[in-house]
């Protein structure tokens, strides 16, 4: 693994450089607040973890490579700390009707606008691995390789997630079925948590559990 | 297998829709709680 790299020379930084990974920082907070929202589902706990996840980029400043991409390095972050608190039985997927039901998709010509409340609530539903994956590619905008660095990750394994998070969630939306597993099933509560400890011990198992 | 055709329509859709969740979350003002935070960083940073 190459995160520990703890004696590893660190360049020093100058205030310039500190001033920037402030502003950079600062800037990338609404993507982190967006990409936690859609991973757990409530803006409060979505909140608190930009909050760790602010609190832990600070801290960890010097490891970061000015002139690379202060939206990657912090997602990464982000990511840790959900699945550790998700670990921990903090996040239990809830998720609060309010925020998303008050808009609607309504293209041109379209009779049955979808409402985006069934579709968080849809998303929310993925195992976390394929949901995080379409979230970095599908609404963050991250390439393909992007999201995989961010996942640590085979780019194959990211494809692979967004494909199958893709056709679920197209699956759920036609068919009016929008399982309610995240929330008040105990057994499907459990389930997440194994898929879990799987991402988080970067076996990437959950692909076929579903 | 299904055929993707059938679905493209209503996959746009959601496809779009997943961008204007992620997006109405990102156009949301700051809450002062996150400025609070990033303003005690720049006082430890003083110190």
């Amino acid at each position: 693994m190459s995160k520990d790299h703890k004696d590893r020379e660190l360049p020093d930084r100058s205030e310039d450089d500190k001033r920037a990974f402030k502003r950079e920082l600062t800037d990338v907070v609404p993507h982190l607040r967006a990409f936690a929202r859609g991973l757990c589902g409530r803006p409060d706990m979505a909140d608190d973890l930009v909050q760790e996840t602010l609190l832990k980029a600070w801290a960890a400043q010097e490891r970061f490579e000015p002139g690379t991409s202060m939206r990657a390095w912090t997602f990464v972050i982000l990511r840790n700390a959900y699945l550790t608190d998700m670990r921990r039985n903090r996040f239990r997927g809830d998720y609060d009707d309010n925020v998303a039901e008050r808009i609607l998709i309504a293209p041109a010509g379209q009779e049955e606008p979808l409402h985006l409340s069934d579709l968080h609530r849809a998303l929310l539903t993925l195992p976390p691995e394929r949901r995080e994956a379409l979230l970095l590619v599908g609404a963050g905008g991250f390439s393909y390789e992007e999201a995989a660095n961010i996942c640590r990750c085979a780019v194959g394994t990211i494809k692979s997630r967004v494909g199958r998070a893709r056709a679920a969630l197209s699956s759920m939306i036609e068919e009016g079925d929008i399982p309610d597993r995240s929330i008040h099933d105990p057994s499907a509560h459990r389930a997440i948590l194994e898929e879990l400890d799987d991402v988080a011990a970067g076996r990437g198992k959950a692909e076929a559990t579903r | 297998m299904k055929i993707v055709k059938e679905g493209t329509k209503k996959d746009a859709d959601w496809a779009t829709g997943l961008k204007r969740l992620y997006d109405s979350v990102v156009e949301e003002p700051m809450p002062d709680s996150f400025k609070h935070l990033l303003s005690k960083l720049d006082d430890e940073q003083k110190r």
